[in-house]
């Protein structure tokens, strides 16, 4: 009788890589679902045109990589950073520029660097970054929430946005965007960072109509809902223990922490700990872009301190920099950390003491 | 790395509590497949096969023939080593073959098996049991133990005896009925039908080793197997009795250390550097087999599981009893499997087996015959995508992931440095990567390559040391040639000055008589050489440590009694190097022909008996003579190359005594490079040429070479390299600028020509 031979263990989780990134997709779901009913169509066709494009491109790249392109593609990998590249920008825009964002995600950061597993940065957020630096004007036009906009665009206006510029009834995007009493909306961190410049303190900020009628009155309206469907997804992930409660927890800590520290220090000119954590992309990023496993720490303290780090330059950079959020620039500032604190987090080895692990 | 002290330990588990380690894995256990059903017993097989070895340490030595008969629990192999215990005879029957088998190994290594026939009637031999242990002596009751052939039988299979028997004070003896592998229930059969059998093994235990605590540890899904041991030891308090939380790996013996104790058992040490000392459930009952019944270790219990077999259940097997038979029993169902696999141990850490004629061991616990379907063993190897759930999996607090970077990319020494070595291969972390990477795989390989490499190192640092402490050598003779040279001219000069005291200073005034006396020297020395081994054994004793000086008047005495005409001298001189040429060829040739070569070196001698240019020519024939032996030695080559230009470049006549000389040293060193090997020919050699030659000259050189003997025998050690050094004097203290060079030459070939001889005869 001839025996097949194979090496230990014989048994293994059924998790497989695209079983985790299926997951993280379906986590994302109740997100993106709040977020097209506050922010309309427009979120879901940018969706589509990252996936399309980023599953063509990649496949482009394998095939010229002479890499198993089914096999890479079914990992889904792609498409959860074309998906999380799409929910981050603007419904509005133009086409062209989410497929430029996608390329740099796709192409430059992930299989010019090898590959899944082998990008330093994060693919979706060097994406968003590109387009912010290349397209600013348009990367910071964020339609108002449906519940309060005066033209709601329907699904058919959206797609003519963003492949024409202007609805079927010919409204552009500057006109979208104005609410009502014809004031033109802003995002809530928007409307902070002009009213701060222009001498209007952070509780009258809050009297503003985007924070009207929204959760704890200092989130946006449909942002704070938004954040918390996100939320919802994302601690729904930790149950899995498709991600692992480090990344989120310590960042969501921190940004509290050092947000509530400004916040007592000056009450009028920075923004309570609620306004920061649920305005902007902080839940989305802490369960959905920081945890992404290839460009974050790998140890336990790691991410503990890569989280922290995290939180604590979004907060910075949402207070005393140029842009009104800072997801990505705190993302991509600490992936570049990541080797380094995975060399001196490392955990002490069973039966070594801890005085030899640190002279080594 | 924390040190709870025993008494908070012992108060912690008291409490019902228990520490953790890191990591660990739950998969799915499938126990329930074997643990429902009795162990049975199988039928004999048709052929036992018992290798030789079946546990970590060294085989014994096979004391059986092929054809002999032997009795039930007969020992067919001595223990040879402490670290080695013996087998026995399962069953009665005829040994048929001792030749290597195939064993239980990864790599489906042969090794020395003994096979038998049973004869069915499963005779015992004689046993002796000792139910009265505690009137024995621990030594005696550790010694049966040993001689029981009982090795540890969870994994591993350390010698129990030498577990047993250490010195060091025992804080907690465990009782290991972990069993955290999936599917295994062969320990957990064993404490339900045989609890109190395995009480008693602890009895044994306890009475050997006397430590302050016993702990059973049973994990929590095994409440029978805890149960029967519960009732069996409920009259010993001291017997704790701990349900451990289900994870796998905590049977692993520093994981349930560290559950039990929260103390790790530090890097390279054991379990008694914390106190602690384990044994598996299956050891003890064998152990209380072994003292009680006088039963060495024959069989144990083995698991037959899988889903491809459609009755698994547990077999006390016989060792040796072939994995294919217990399959049959099993009702192994082939069509269940694509492609049959047998994996002796767990679905974890357990390993395929290239071929069912493989024989049960000491430490075979299951075998597990899955279906096709069964285990979700992947193949399908993606790209890390640094999750980390192998590190958080991990029981040892490794980064596995950091591990698999570094060995696939072999840079082994970050492997290490990342602790790869601590490793214990549980495959938790294989067990949760998503990208379905065989880890474990890799660890393994980079494990292997590195043990190699430092094989190999080592090896090279060997070499280099060697080379290293030759240069050095070389490098001293040089400095010491150099001295001696610079000695010897200061030595000189004072002598050219103070002409009137020395002896020599008459015959430094002619030519001729310089001439005369070199050559008796040589003569001298050149008998000296050839004596000095038939003389050795009577000499010997008259030890002096002033030899030297001894050595140096002789030669002054030989060089003053010389000068009678100078054609003797040539004679003299003559058959010196005639004789030089014997003893070098005699080496060169070997024991087995010693004269095919001097009868034309004796032509040469006599001829050379007529003038001065005769003997020069002869001189520089023995030379090049000389100096081929020596190169037939394999001497280092540096050390003849110096010598034959400088020779080249003297007067006409001072050549021929240089030449001479260096003909002798050369043929001395020959004759004691070679004196190891062929003592036989030269002692014969050496003895024919003393007959020539004159007897009262003889006696007082024996005189001398005892003299120099017995110094030598003083650093004995040093003799060789010493020797050698002066082998250099001698060639290049005849490279002499004036005439007395060459008596000062001559002195001293006599006395490494002595030396020479009394170090062969030392080595023989």
């Amino acid at each position: 009788m001839k025996l097949t031979v194979s090496s230990s263990p014989h048994q293994r989780v059924t998790r497989d890589t695209s079983d985790v990134m299926r997951l993280v997709i379906m986590a994302m779901i109740p997100g993106m679902l709040v977020q097209t009913y506050y922010f309309g169509w427009g979120m879901l066709i940018q969706a589509f045109i990252a996936v399309v494009s980023a599953v063509v491109m990649e496949g482009i790249v394998l095939y010229l990589r002479k890499r198993q392109i089914e096999r890479t593609l079914t990992d889904y990998s792609a498409v959860l950073t074309a998906l999380l590249l799409a929910i981050s920008i603007p419904s509005t825009l133009p086409w062209w520029m989410t497929v430029v964002g996608v390329f740099f995600a796709i192409v430059v950061t992930k299989q010019l660097y090898g590959g899944l597993g082998f990008n330093i940065f994060n693919p979706a957020m060097v994406g968003y970054v590109v387009l912010l630096i290349s397209f600013p004007a348009a990367m910071s036009v964020w339609l108002p929430p449906s519940t309060m906009a005066s033209v709601a665009p329907s699904l058919l206006d959206s797609v003519s946005l963003i492949f024409t510029g202007f609805t079927s009834s010919g409204y552009d995007v500057v006109q979208l965007r104005t609410i009502a009493d014809g004031v033109t909306m802003a995002t809530p961190l928007d409307t902070l960072k002009t009213d701060l410049t222009q001498g209007v303190t952070y509780s009258e900020s809050l009297a503003r109509p985007i924070f009207n009628g929204s959760l704890f009155s200092s989130a946006g309206a449909g942002w704070g809902y938004m954040s918390m469907a996100y939320l919802l997804g994302g601690l729904w992930l930790i149950r899995l223990k498709v991600i692992s409660w480090h990344i989120p927890i310590s960042l969501l800590l921190s940004v509290f922490a050092i947000a509530s520290f400004l916040h007592l220090m000056n009450a009028d000119y920075y923004g309570s700990p609620i306004f920061h954590l649920l305005n902007g992309a902080v839940i989305v990023g802490a369960f959905f872009i920081a945890t992404d496993p290839v460009s974050a720490s790998t140890t336990a303290k790691g991410r503990v301190i890569f989280g922290a780090a995290i939180g604590f330059w979004i907060v910075i950079i949402r207070t005393f920099g140029g842009y009104p959020d800072a997801v990505a620039f705190a993302v991509i500032i600490m992936n570049m950390a990541v080797p380094l604190i995975d060399y001196y987090t490392r955990p002490r080895t069973y039966g070594h003491s801890a005085m030899k692990q640190r002279k080594r | 790395m924390t040190y709870p002290s025993f008494e908070k330990i012992i108060d912690t588990l008291d409490a019902g509590k228990q520490f953790s380690f890191p990591g660990g894995v739950h998969p799915d256990d499938k126990k329930s497949l074997s643990n429902v059903s009795p162990i049975k017993t199988p039928s004999l097989p048709q052929l036992i096969t018992l290798p030789l070895r079946q546990h970590v340490g060294s085989e014994g030595a096979c004391c059986v023939n092929v054809g002999e008969y032997v009795y039930k629990g007969q020992v067919l192999s001595q223990a040879t080593t402490p670290y080695s215990v013996p087998i026995h005879a399962p069953t009665s029957g005829e040994v048929v073959a001792i030749a290597p088998h195939v064993v239980a190994h990864p790599s489906g290594l042969t090794e020395m098996c003994i096979t038998i026939k049973p004869d069915g009637k499963d005779t015992w031999g004689v046993l002796t049991s000792m139910q009265d242990y505690t009137a024995h002596s621990k030594d005696r009751i550790i010694d049966a133990i040993c001689q029981a052939g009982i090795s540890g039988m969870g994994g591993a299979g350390f010698p129990t005896h030498i577990k047993a028997s250490g010195s060091k004070p025992v804080e907690f003896l465990i009782l290991n009925g972990i069993e955290c592998e999936p599917y295994i229930t062969s320990d957990d059969r064993l404490m339900r039908e045989c609890a109190w059998q395995i009480r008693q093994g602890l009895d044994i235990l306890d009475f050997l080793i006397a430590p302050k605590a016993i702990i059973i540890a049973i994990e929590d899904n095994k409440p029978e197997a805890l149960k029967a041991l519960d009732i069996a030891c409920q009259d010993k308090e001291k017997y704790r009795r701990v349900s451990v939380e289900t994870k796998y790996p905590a049977g692993g013996e520093k994981q349930l250390i560290q559950v039990l104790t929260n103390r790790e058992v530090p890097r390279n040490g054991l379990p008694i550097d914390v106190g602690v000392l384990m044994f598996n459930v299956g050891t003890c009952y064998a152990i209380a087999d072994a003292i009680l019944h006088g039963k060495p270790l024959i069989e144990r219990i083995v698991t037959v599981t899988g889903e491809a077999v459609d009755e698994p259940c547990n077999f006390k097997a016989l060792l040796g009893t072939p994995v294919r038979h217990l399959l049959k029993e099993a009702k192994y169902n082939a069509n269940k499997q694509d492609a049959p696999k047998v994996i002796m141990g767990g679905p974890m850490m357990g390993f395929t087996l290239a071929d069912a004629s493989i024989p049960v061991v000491k430490t075979t616990n299951c075998l597990l015959v899955p279906a096709s379907n069964e285990l979700t063993d992947g193949d399908n190897e993606r790209a890390c995508i640094r999750c980390s759930a192998c590190a958080d999996a991990c029981p040892a607090s490794l980064l596995p992931q950091q591990l698999f970077w570094h060995a696939k990319a072999s840079e082994y020494d970050k492997a290490e440095d990342y602790n790869l070595f601590d490793c214990i291969e549980c495959g938790a972390c294989a067990y949760v990567c998503p990208s379905e990477i065989p880890l474990v795989h890799y660890y393994r390989q980079a494990k292997s390559e590195i043990r190699l490499q430092r094989d190999e190192k080592n090896k090279a640092e060997k070499a280099k040391q060697r080379f290293e402490a030759r240069n050095a050598r070389l490098e001293q003779e040089k400095r010491d040639r150099e001295e001696k040279h610079r000695k010897a001219k200061e030595a000189r000069l004072a002598a050219a000055n103070g002409e009137n005291n020395a002896p020599t200073v008459s015959s430094a005034d002619s030519g001729t008589k310089d001439k005369v006396a070199a050559a008796l020297a040589r003569a001298k020395a050149k008998k000296a050489a050839l004596n000095a081994s038939p003389d050795a054994p009577s000499s010997n004793t008259t030890g002096d440590a002033s030899a030297p000086s001894d050595v140096k008047e002789q030669a002054n005495q030989s060089s003053t009694d010389a000068p009678v005409i100078d054609k003797k001298a040539q004679v003299a001189a003559a058959i010196a190097r005639a004789k030089a040429k014997k003893a070098a060829n005699a080496n060169q040739t070997a024991a087995t022909q010693p004269s095919s070569d001097t009868s034309p070196s004796t032509n040469e001698s006599m001829g050379s008996i007529e003038d001065d240019k005769k003997a020069k020519v002869a001189a520089a024939i023995a030379r090049a003579k000389a100096k081929k032996a020596a190169v037939a030695d394999a001497t280092t080559p540096q050390e003849q190359q110096p010598v034959a230009p400088k020779s080249g470049e003297m007067p006409d006549d001072k050549k021929a005594r240089v030449a001479a000389a260096v003909a002798k040293a050369k043929a001395k060193k020959a004759a004691q490079r070679d004196a190891a090997s062929e003592n036989n020919g030269e002692h014969a050699n050496s003895q024919s040429a003393a007959s020539d030659k004159d007897a009262q000259k003889q006696a007082r050189i024996a005189a001398a070479v005892a003299k120099a003997k017995a110094k030598k025998q003083q650093r004995d050690v040093a003799a060789p390299q010493e020797s050698e050094a002066q082998q250099h004097q001698a060639s290049s203290d005849s490279n002499p600028e004036d005439e007395k060079k060459a008596r000062i030459a001559a002195a001293v070939a006599k006395a490494k020509a002595k030396k020479a001889q009394q170090q062969k005869s030392d080595q023989s």
